[in-house]
């Protein structure tokens, strides 16, 4: 017997889109081969084995740790280097692509006037060609062009990472609620004052954790790019590992963990101290 | 002429007409009071006044210009001269009350000095001001959301009196104020209206404060004028026919009667 008081118009969506996701999952465990069992054989296990136990104990002469120093503090460099750059293109473009800031929209409803939609595009086409190409590629690219050396992975950094900081702090300007700017803008104020009024406060937050977050990926990121000589931890890490000198590479490692330690403690910081 | 309506209509993107064949004319400094039911359309208009809809029918003019037929930049610069109150104050939370105030001016400043302001407080002392009239100045320094809803309405109000508009249009602005409050400070708003010269349009859920503090009350019931007159003029009648609602259920009376069964085929 039908209740219609039961019935929850969401209800068949919410089905229907999770049976979806399920359906496009097992194509991927197909696509991918993977397959947990390989790790178990005795042949592949032995092999690993003997890798990590040349990890211990890690290498701490001081000629070694001098080397490291002078490794980290690159990749540092580079990071913060590559996420400035980032920044300089990703603000204006985010605010440029970023529907938050449409006058039209105030008495449309929210939604901006169709030629200021496409308006929008060219910019998010941009962020979309900046990020969809990997940083190891512009990496590759780079190194060609100005040599082995930091430059490069700075380079590859600002580039990937203006696309995806754009992207994101658009969406994230989108997300706040947007009354406030509309208010402002339909006071007569002009769309960066009502941003900085309306949006700012609301959206700094969630822009300054995400930005941390992702100079944490850009250390990562910057060690990656180091395999291909752009310079930093990774290309020591690089140079180890053909010299089979475990110690070595545990000692970057355990580097590598205080350094994403370092950011999260800043990501925390500065949230709970600034805001 | 502060305002001039001739046959303005407006229908949402729904479709559902909002406001129909309005017609109403306001002088310089007048001060209006609209009242009626919920949903009547009073919020429509005053959006519809402050330039946040468009009108879809009819002609508007405010401040002796046509908003709709004017460019971008001058519109924007009409814009700063009528201020919007909202019952819900659409302040971001996190910030402070001062710089909440001061952004009222921002239609009227530079970017650069707009910009300035958010690093240090450019007019702390018209912001307390403001915030004097309404009895607030010792929020100065707080975040917003640090405050009572009452207490936001009034900075939403001292924000307008900061922006000093010619046309202040102000929906339910007391709404969520306890009843002497909201009268002490309805009338705070009359004043400085009335001092400088200022046109004032308020919605108001409160008939009594409506009558109480207006000399010009328009009742609007399904997005119609039904009356439009001084408060001594206003009957009973016309009261109870502006707010008669005949969706409402009777509340059941406490002997109930044996429930009636309707049985209701499916197909």
């Amino acid at each position: 017997m039908l209740k219609p008081d039961h019935h929850d118009p969401a209800a068949l969506p919410r089905l229907l889109l999770t049976l979806l996701a399920l359906l496009l999952l097992w194509p991927g465990l197909h696509l991918s081969e993977l397959n947990p069992a390989v790790l178990l054989e005795p042949n592949n296990a032995a092999n690993m084995g003997g890798f990590l136990a040349d990890f211990w104990p890690p290498a701490h002469d001081r000629e070694f740790l001098a080397l490291l120093g002078r490794a980290t503090l690159e990749t540092l460099a580079i990071a913060t280097a590559g996420m400035a750059l980032a920044l300089l293109i990703a603000l204006p473009a985010s605010l440029l692509a970023s529907r938050a800031l449409s006058l039209s929209a105030i008495h449309r409803g929210g939604r901006p006037a169709g030629w200021a939609r496409l308006a929008r595009w060219p910019v998010r086409g941009l962020l979309i060609v900046l990020r969809s190409v990997p940083e190891i590629v512009w990496a590759l690219l780079f190194v060609r062009a100005v040599g082995l050396g930091p430059t490069a992975g700075v380079l590859a950094i600002a580039i990937t990472y203006a696309g995806m900081l754009g992207k994101v702090y658009g969406e994230i300007f989108e997300s706040q609620d947007p009354r406030p700017s509309h208010a402002l803008q339909a006071a007569g104020s002009g769309r960066l004052l009502a941003f900085a009024y309306g949006v700012l406060p609301s959206a700094s937050a969630e822009m300054l954790s995400y930005t941390v977050y992702r100079w944490e990926c850009a250390i990562r990121a910057s060690v990656i790019m180091g395999f291909v000589g752009a310079g930093g931890l990774g290309q020591q890490i690089d140079l180890s590992m053909r010299m089979f000198a475990g110690g070595e590479v545990a000692s970057m490692l355990l580097t590598f963990l205080a350094l994403v330690l370092l950011a999260d403690q800043i990501s925390r910081l500065l949230r709970t101290r600034l805001l | 002429m502060s305002i001039r309506l001739s046959g303005v209509g407006l229908t949402h993107a729904n479709g559902q007409a909002a406001l129909s064949a309005i017609d109403l004319q306001v002088n310089p400094g007048e001060r209006l009071a609209i009242i009626g039911p919920s949903g009547a359309g009073k919020t429509s208009l005053l959006r519809l006044l402050a330039t946040a809809l468009q009108p879809s029918a009819g002609q508007l003019e405010l401040l002796g210009q046509t908003p709709w037929s004017l460019p971008t930049r001058a519109r924007q610069r009409l814009r700063a001269r009528i201020g919007l109150i909202h019952q819900a104050p659409p302040l971001p939370p996190r910030q402070r009350v001062v710089t909440s105030v001061l952004a009222g001016k921002l239609g009227q400043w530079s970017l650069a000095r707009g910009l300035l302001n958010l690093l240090h407080p450019l007019d702390i002392p018209g912001a307390r001001e403001a915030l004097a009239r309404l009895d607030l100045a010792d929020k100065l320094f707080q975040r917003c959301d640090q405050l009572s809803g009452g207490q936001l309405q009034r900075i939403g109000i001292a924000r307008v009196l900061y922006q000093a508009p010619e046309l202040i249009l102000a929906d339910e602005p007391v709404s969520a104020m306890d009843p002497v409050l909201a009268g002490h400070t309805l009338g705070v708003l009359n004043d400085e209206a009335s001092q400088r010269g200022m046109t004032l349009l308020a919605s108001l859920h409160a008939v009594d404060l409506a009558l109480a503090h207006f000399p010009r009350i328009i009742g609007i019931r399904e997005g119609r004028i039904l009356f439009d007159l001084p408060p001594a003029q206003i009957s009973q009648a016309q009261l109870d026919a502006l707010y008669a609602n005949e969706q409402l259920q009777p509340l059941p009376s406490s002997p109930s009667p044996a429930p009636l069964c309707i049985q209701i085929p499916r197909c």
